[in-house]
C-alpha cells in the first residue's frame, strides 16, 4: 500500500443557477493515491455530511470513462491532467501531496450551471433531436454483414462515434464551441450508408441547432481535441465543413 | 432556416476565403516592393506607373481589395461578438491542455492582431495611396514618383519602428490564420494538415521578414 496523500480542493459552489457561486477549500487528508478524483469527492461528501454541511453537487455515472456524464475543469483543464480520460478516470496519484487542486464547472452560455459541479448539458440533446439520427424500419434486425463498408471508412465512422456527449470540448474552446461534438455525430452518420437518406438536412439542422443554443463558432484553436476524453480528431470538423458545403449547393 | 451567411461554419467560411485573398494580395505586394531593393528608383515608379495606367481598371481592383477587406473584418468581428456572448463569465483557473491543441499566442491574439492590422492598412493607404503627389519623368513620360516618397516617410525611424512592429504582428495574424483557413475549408488531410500547420510558421516568417527589410533598408542605404 502506497503512501496516504492529502489533497486541498478548491471547489466551486453555487446553490442554484439564479444564484451566484463562489470557491471553498476543503482539505482531505490520508486518501489513498490509487481514489479516482470522483471518489476524493465522494470521501469530502462524506465528511461534509457528518460535519452537517450541503455536499458537493457533481455528475457521475459509469465512473470508467465511457458514459460522458461525469466532467469539470481540473486546474482549468476540462476532466483534468491525464490526456485521453474523463474526470472519473483521474486518479489522486496523479497530483502532489499537500497540492490545492481547483474544480470549476463547465462554463458556456449554452451549459447554464444547475448546482455546484453540475450543468445542464441538454443543449445537446436538442442538437441530437435536430438530425442526429436515422430512419431505419421497424421488423426483425438486419444481418450485421449485409451492408458492405469499407474497412477504413468504418474505422472512421467508429472513431467519431466514440463522443460520448460530455461536452468537455464546448469547456475548453475558447469560444465555447460545440463543433467537435456536433461534427462528430455528422461525420459518424455521413460515413456510414445508413446515414446518407438525411445526410443533407442533416448538417444544416444539426448546425442551426447549435448556433441557435448559443454556442460560439470554432476559431480552429484544436483544444477541443486535446480535452477530448476519446481524442476525437478536428478533422471531424473540417468533414462537418465540407459536408455543410456540399449541403448549400444541393438543397 | 437561419440565414446562412451568420451560420458558425458559413461566417468561417467566409473569413477564410477573404483571408486567402488578402494572403495572396499580400505575397503580391511584398514582390511588388521588393523592386524598391533593386537600386533604380526608376524600376519602382515604372511598375507603379504601369499600375496607375489600368484607370478604372485599378479603381475596380481597389475596391474589390475593400470589399475583400470588409467581409474579413466583418466575419471576424461577428465570430468575436459570438465569442464573447457563448462564455459571459470566464474561468478562473483556465490554462491550455497542450498536446494535440493549436492554441498559441497568435490564435489567441487573432482579433486584436487583425486590428492593429487595419489602422495600419488605414494609415498606410493615406501615407502612400493619397499621400503627397511627386512628378518624375522617366523616358520622356511624366509620371508619379512614389520612389521618392516611399524614401522620405522611411526616413522618419518613428515610421520605420512603427512599420517593423506592425509587421511582427502581421506574423502573428499569418502563423495562425494560414492552416486556420484551410481548415475552415474544410481542407484536412492526415499527411498535409501537419504541413500546413508548421508551414504557417515559414509563412508568417518570411513575409514579415520580407516586409520588415523593405524599410530598414531604405532607412540605412536609400
Amino acid at each position: 500500500m502506497s503512501k496516504k496523500m492529502t489533497l486541498h480542493l478548491r471547489v466551486w459552489r453555487q446553490p442554484n443557477a439564479r444564484t451566484p457561486g463562489a470557491f471553498v477549500t476543503y482539505t482531505v487528508k490520508d486518501v489513498s493515491p490509487d481514489m479516482s478524483l470522483l471518489e476524493l469527492l465522494d470521501v469530502l461528501n462524506e465528511q461534509l455530511i457528518k460535519q452537517g454541511e450541503l455536499p458537493v453537487e457533481f455528475d457521475s455515472d459509469c465512473r470508467e470513462g465511457i458514459c460522458g456524464t461525469c466532467g469539470f475543469l481540473v486546474n482549468g483543464v476540462a476532466h483534468g491532467p491525464k490526456r485521453g480520460r474523463t474526470a472519473c478516470q483521474q486518479y489522486v496519484r496523479d497530483f502532489k501531496d499537500g497540492e490545492t487542486v481547483t474544480l470549476e464547472p463547465f462554463r458556456a452560455k449554452a451549459f447554464p450551471v444547475i448546482k455546484d459541479l453540475v450543468v445542464d448539458r441538454s443543449a445537446f440533446d436538442r442538437i441530437i433531436a435536430a438530425g442526429g439520427y436515422i430512419s431505419v424500419n421497424t421488423g426483425s434486425a438486419p444481418d450485421a454483414n449485409s451492408i458492405p463498408i469499407p474497412k477504413d471508412i468504418a474505422e472512421q465512422a467508429f472513431d467519431a462515434a466514440a463522443c460520448i456527449g460530455c461536452g468537455a470540448c464546448v469547456a475548453a474552446c475558447p469560444n465555447a464551441s460545440a463543433s467537435l461534438f456536433v461534427s462528430a455525430k455528422i461525420a459518424h452518420l455521413a460515413l456510414l450508408p445508413q446515414g446518407q437518406p438525411e445526410r443533407i438536412r442533416r448538417v444544416l439542422r444539426m448546425v442551426e441547432q447549435m448556433d441557435r443554443e448559443g454556442f460560439g463558432d470554432c476559431s480552429n484553436h484544436g483544444e477541443c481535441e486535446a480535452v477530448c476524453p476519446k481524442s476525437i480528431s478536428i478533422k471531424t470538423i473540417a468533414l462537418m465543413r465540407r459536408e455543410y458545403l456540399r449541403a448549400l449547393w444541393s438543397r | 432556416m437561419t440565414l446562412w451567411p451568420r451560420s458558425s461554419v458559413a461566417k468561417k467560411f467566409l473569413n477564410a476565403v477573404t483571408g486567402i485573398g488578402l494572403l495572396l494580395f499580400v505575397i503580391v505586394h511584398l514582390s511588388e516592393n521588393l523592386l524598391l531593393l533593386t537600386g533604380n528608383p526608376d524600376d519602382y515608379n515604372r511598375w507603379t506607373h504601369f499600375l496607375f495606367s489600368f484607370g478604372p481598371l485599378l479603381t475596380v481592383i481597389e475596391l474589390g481589395l475593400a470589399a475583400f477587406f470588409l467581409v474579413h473584418i466583418g466575419s471576424a468581428l461577428m465570430v468575436y461578438w459570438d465569442k464573447l456572448k457563448a462564455r459571459p463569465s470566464g474561468y478562473s483557473v483556465y490554462r491550455s491542455a497542450g498536446w494535440t491543441s493549436r492554441q498559441t499566442l497568435s490564435s489567441q491574439t487573432m482579433i486584436y492582431t487583425g486590428l492593429v492590422l487595419l489602422a495600419f492598412v488605414i494609415w498606410h493607404v493615406i501615407t502612400f495611396r493619397f499621400g503627397p503627389h511627386y512628378e518624375t519623368v522617366i523616358d520622356g513620360v511624366p509620371m508619379r514618383d512614389l520612389h521618392k516618397l516611399v524614401v522620405e516617410v522611411f526616413s522618419n525611424p518613428v515610421n520605420v519602428a512603427l512599420y517593423v512592429a506592425v509587421m511582427v504582428f502581421l506574423g502573428l495574424h499569418l502563423r495562425h490564420g494560414f492552416w486556420s483557413a484551410l481548415q475552415s475549408l474544410g481542407a484536412y488531410h492526415p499527411r498535409w494538415t501537419p504541413l500546413w500547420y508548421t508551414g504557417g510558421v515559414l509563412v508568417a516568417l518570411v513575409l514579415a521578414l520580407g516586409f520588415i527589410v523593405i524599410p530598414v533598408w531604405v532607412y540605412y542605404y536609400l
